[in-house]
């Protein structure tokens, strides 16, 4: 190895340096918060009752890891979320396909996607309830209703904002409409097809939550209800589900 | 020689709501085997239409364009090859999936026809660059690779469209050497499409004058080297600068 120049070491320092400050603050900022919101509790700058605290959070953690109700919530809703996600992102691909394959389809639904999705879907979720019942598959619908036509719309823009040259060299090769979606316009949109996986799984998990407001015995959107309503261990139910 | 393709009477226009607009009228050529025809014109004035034509990409509203007495549209199947302004080579796909893509749309990807692009890659000095990504390749080489891939095919005619007009000029008089001998050596029939004069009397045997839109031929001009000089001694021979100067003038004159 060639020796590190003194410039190159007064660089390498400096970036250490950088990160070394970076992740300091970020700690900083994550006790700053938790120290303040538990001072304030203690010191009774705020109401506990309705503020909690990071103390009875983590105790109250504690008592739904005993009797075994925490995980059973989390992993009801995380099942949803999943599920819901999943399906998402396979009907929108292939919903996608479609209207890309044919040009009078897709001009003919536009509108009616744009509809759809500037629809207040949280508005939607009683009703969907009323029309499937009170059980997962409701949730699981009220996820993908939030996330689909979104998700339609901002893969189709970017499967025709395809380079048409390249679809051209497709078609001078002899290939058919089969081909330039296989060869090209699918894995040109991988990139698009992940920013759009990245947004749907907040989506999905907003979807299933307000579901679970409003129908569930089970779920964090369950817990985030029960705990409003009944005031228990309440609001640090609330705020734990929140914070996941 | 052989005749290998005719074009009889092509027109064509575009149509938008807006109104047609003519592109092409009344184009009469024959292209024969081995011929290296470069085409001319101003810009603007339809000369990717014809070759858009001529690959079959596009249909013609007048006339007729026949493929060994055939007409052609929309089934090329491999015996037009056409290499495009910039090598638009696929970022997710190595040179060598680059170059087999023709072969693979067409499921003709057998052993002994990649033994024979590898082989291409290999005499062109792409070989060892195989497994790299696109964009680690110079302008030149990427150049050489799109027309392995068109290669690759092993077309009757190969059609080209300005391919050297994305290059810096440097670069662009070496792929143009390149290419000549490439195709020269694949014994090849070819039309180039360019609006570089130097570059059409450097690598045709024949130029065709096209006049400004809608196009149509103005005239044919025979280019006679001597045989196997490269593009480049041809820039250089005494003969170029009256061809050039002669192309300048049927592009120029407007009667």
């Amino acid at each position: 190895m060639s020796e590190i120049s003194l410039a190159q070491q007064k660089f390498l320092l400096n970036q250490k340096k950088h990160r070394q400050i970076v992740t300091i603050s970020r700690l900083c900022i994550f006790l700053l918060f938790w120290g303040l919101w538990e001072g304030a509790a203690q010191l009774n700058l705020i109401d506990s009752f309705f503020f909690s605290s990071p103390s009875r959070v983590i105790l109250c953690a504690y008592d739904m890891l005993l009797d075994h109700t925490l995980f059973t919530h989390i992993g009801v809703t995380l099942f949803e979320t999943i599920t819901s996600f999943i399906l998402v992102t396979v009907l929108a691909l292939v919903a996608t396909i479609i209207l890309w394959l044919n040009k009078k389809i897709s001009e003919t639904l536009e509108p009616y996607l744009v509809i759809l999705n500037s629809l207040p879907k949280s508005a939607l979720a009683p009703l969907l309830i009323v029309w499937f019942g009170a059980n997962y598959n409701t949730i699981i619908i009220t996820g993908i209703s939030v996330a689909i036509f979104g998700s339609i719309l901002s893969l189709y823009t970017s499967f025709q904002s395809v380079d048409a040259e390249k679809i051209k060299l497709v078609q001078t090769l002899g290939g058919k409409k089969y081909h330039i979606l296989t060869k090209v316009v699918l894995p040109a949109n991988i990139p698009a097809l992940f920013a759009v996986m990245k947004v749907n799984i907040g989506l999905c998990l907003v979807g299933v939550i307000i579901g679970e407001f409003i129908s569930s015995r089970e779920g964090l959107g369950y817990l985030i209800i029960y705990g409003s309503q009944v005031f228990t261990c309440v609001h640090k139910q609330i705020l734990y589900s929140v914070l996941l | 020689m052989e005749k290998i393709m005719e074009i009889n009477h092509a027109g064509y226009s575009y149509h938008t709501m807006q109104g047609e607009t003519p592109a092409l009228y009344n184009i009469n050529f024959t292209v024969h085997k081995g011929d290296f025809l470069a085409i001319v014109g101003p810009s603007g004035c339809g000369k990717s239409t014809l070759l858009s034509l001529l690959a079959g990409l596009i249909e013609p509203e007048h006339g007729s364009i026949l493929l060994y007495g055939q007409k052609l549209f929309q089934k090329t199947g491999g015996t037009i090859g056409y290499m495009l302004q910039h090598d638009h080579l696929l970022e997710w796909r190595t040179i060598e999936k680059n170059v087999m893509l023709g072969l693979e749309i067409q499921n003709k990807l057998t052993p002994d026809a990649k033994e024979k692009v590898l082989n291409m890659l290999k005499t062109y000095g792409l070989y060892k660059f195989k497994d790299a990504r696109p964009s680690q390749l110079s302008g030149g080489m990427r150049q050489r690779a799109a027309l392995i891939r068109t290669l690759a095919l092993e077309p009757e005619i190969l059609l080209l469209d300005e391919p050297f007009s994305a290059l810096d000029y440097q670069t662009r008089l070496t792929v143009g050497d390149d290419i000549g001998s490439i195709i020269k050596k694949e014994q090849k029939t070819a039309i180039l499409v360019t609006h570089d004069l130097s570059e059409a009397v450097s690598l045709g045997s024949q130029v065709l004058v096209l006049s400004k839109r809608p196009a149509t031929i103005k005239s044919v001009v025979d280019i006679a080297f001597p045989e196997n000089i490269s593009p480049l001694e041809r820039r250089n021979s005494a003969e170029f600068k009256d061809y050039f100067n002669e192309i300048w003038k049927e592009l120029n004159d407007d009667e």
